[in-house]
């Protein structure tokens, strides 16, 4: 009898066409929103595109290899950005992957206590945190004249070698080299420690267990089984430092005339347009964008590299 | 490496000692390898001690009311303070988020909650990185591009806005990114328990996943705001700087990172102590962001 009742109270609930209102435009919502990275880097490519067609209808190619830049004569040539770009990043690259590979495998290994490898993590966390602008800063104030006496024994012990031909006098390549070093280590040590540690532990089990020594097992199965993702985090590093503008503008003293010594003054495309975009006009500011959709090209090709060997290479453990 | 090494011992079943010898080649190679991880992992931090030091140092022992509260001194002249650039970098930073959060939050949802492999999702990924890796004086280009050449807002060409919405186009991927993280590690049967009593889809991401969510979302959020505070390039052509209080946001604004790379450059001591002492104040910032988070991430995982 109470059973009869409450079948008799039921009532399949259905839903108001309010509430179904509100959950289509919430879903349409999150479409359009998410529609907005897309239309954000369309907008970025076009802006820039849009931008240097003056400079590029005038100039073409010839942009990239001539290296004077001439405001006054309205003749612009970004060959010395485009190299002092591609040279700061490399040999920062260079200097910087061995550092950071090597720091990650030591706060992966078992060598010291985990709470100081803990530490260890953190501070290297932290120094990605620290604004470039503050770096450029200590750079110019600090770590320049504290490196000076190497640089200048650099230049007379190797000064006929045309990389170190110029007496250091202050702001040059060398310095943003090593400013870009401090810059993309944190990425390159975050991501080689993630890549290790995601190597499965039997791999190093069964290295140890055929006889092998610790490094033997580092360097001949750990590092080739995160040999991937160690890539793409050294490409995406390279994308940073490339990008990388205000600790490298306010160090490499910013000059147009090409030289071959890393001692010498220099310029890359993000200083150029640190330094100049603010100040220029008409076609000066076209050259610029030019210049920045070179910059534009270069960085993405690195970073879709990075992101296709992250997806390509890697290898799945399961 | 020593596998071939010839038995010695001769009458010894097993032809060689199993005790460790440290003078062994493959233990000394063992032992040099692990030193020079070492240095390389002690190298790695020197920067990091160095520069917080000179900051902390040289910048916190010029801290005083007066230089948190004054106007900077033009140039030449000593005394002032950075009071204005404080309240620009909070002003910005702020529109920065009042436009990266939403729309940020709002992809990350239809990431994660909509469509979690379909082919616009894998774009909008794809996008996200690409943006990401996007060098943040391109962001600046853009706005410049976009906003202040074209004078969109009342004819007015450099602005806290611009400079607001270069930062946030920097702030969009990192927010994206780990709203669609956070939510991917909410528990599916949350979801399934809520449809199942019968909440909409729409009920069920407000009032279920995105609460479960919030920890670590508002984590990244923080993160994402501390990074674009410090942020220089993107607003050096479109904020620009003012040696003022700041006068609305649709006109030039000073910001304690722009402060930090013009003054840095002047001839002028008291203009460099005055860089310094803004260093002070970002780096603290910062820094107390970054251990906040860390400290509520431990706290929400445990």
């Amino acid at each position: 009898m109470a059973a009869s009742e409450t079948t008799d109270l039921f009532e399949l609930r259905r839903r108001p066409p309010q509430e179904k209102l509100v959950d289509q435009g919430f879903r349409q919502l999150a479409i359009a929103l998410a529609s907005m990275v897309g239309l954000v880097l369309l907008g970025i490519l076009l802006t820039v595109l849009f931008g240097s067609r003056e400079a590029m209808a005038q100039f073409g190619l010839r942009f990239l290899v001539i290296s004077d830049w001439d405001p006054a004569g309205d003749t612009y040539g970004a060959f010395t950005a485009i190299y002092g770009t591609i040279v700061t990043s490399i040999l920062a690259l260079v200097i910087a992957v061995p550092l950071g590979v090597g720091t990650a495998i030591f706060i992966t290994e078992n060598l010291i206590p985990l709470r100081v490898r803990q530490v260890l993590g953190i501070m290297v966390e932290l120094l990605a945190a620290i604004p470039s602008v503050v770096l450029g800063l200590w750079a110019i104030f600090v770590m320049e004249p504290f490196i000076r006496p190497g640089l200048d024994l650099l230049h007379q012990t190797l000064g006929w070698l045309p990389f170190f031909s110029t007496v250091p006098m202050g702001p040059g390549t060398a310095p943003a080299i090593l400013i870009l070093v401090v810059m993309i280590l944190p990425i390159i040590t975050a991501i080689s420690r993630d890549s290790l540690q995601q190597v499965p532990q039997e791999l190093r089990q069964a290295a140890y267990g055929v006889g092998t020594t610790r490094w033997g097992a580092i360097l001949q199965v750990m590092l080739p089984a995160a040999v991937s993702g160690i890539t793409g985090g050294v490409m995406l590093a390279l994308g940073r430092a490339m990008g990388e503008t205000m600790a490298v503008t306010m160090i490499i003293g910013n000059s147009n005339n090409f030289s071959w010594s890393l001692l010498a003054p220099g310029n890359t495309i993000s200083s150029m347009l640190a330094n100049q975009f603010g100040e220029a006009d008409g076609f000066q500011v076209s050259a610029l964008m030019y210049a920045a959709f070179v910059l534009m090209v270069l960085t993405l090709i690195v970073n879709v590299l990075a992101q296709w060997i992250v997806r390509r290479l890697s290898l799945k453990y399961s | 490496m020593a596998s071939s090494a010839t038995p010695v011992q001769a009458g010894h079943s097993l032809g060689r000692s199993l005790q460790f010898k440290a003078s062994l080649p493959r233990n000394r190679w063992n032992s040099f390898f692990s030193v020079v991880a070492g240095l390389f992992a002690l190298i790695a931090v020197i920067p990091l001690v160095l520069v917080l030091g000179y900051v902390l140092f040289m910048g916190g022992s010029l801290i005083s009311a007066q230089l948190l509260t004054e106007l900077p001194p033009p140039p030449g002249l000593d005394g002032g303070g950075i009071g204005n650039a404080i309240v620009g970098t909070i002003i910005v930073t702020l529109i920065a988020s009042l436009i990266a959060i939403p729309v940020g939050v709002g992809g990350g949802i239809y990431l994660a909650e909509y469509s979690r492999s379909g082919w616009f999702a894998q774009f909008v990924r794809f996008g996200t990185n690409v943006l990401a890796g996007v060098p943040s004086i391109i962001c600046g280009v853009f706005i410049y591009g976009l906003v202040v050449s074209t004078r969109i807002f009342f004819g007015q060409s450099y602005s806290a806005m611009a400079g607001g919405i270069a930062l946030s186009v920097l702030m969009l991927p990192t927010v994206i990114k780990t709203t669609d993280e956070a939510l991917k590690l909410v528990p599916q049967e949350l979801r399934w328990g809520a449809i199942g009593i019968g909440a909409s889809r729409f009920v069920t991401i407000t009032r279920i996943t995105l609460p479960a969510a919030f920890t670590p979302i508002a984590t990244g959020v923080v993160l994402g705001i501390a990074r674009a505070a410090g942020e220089t390039a993107p607003l050096i052509f479109t904020a620009l700087f003012s040696p003022f209080w700041p006068e609305g946001v649709f006109n030039p604004i000073s910001t304690m990172s722009v402060l930090i790379f013009n003054f840095a450059i002047m001839p002028y001591e008291a203009q460099n102590a005055l860089a310094w002492a803004a260093s002070f104040v970002l780096v603290v910032m910062i820094l107390a962001a970054n251990l906040f988070a860390r400290w509520v991430g431990r706290f929400a995982r445990a």
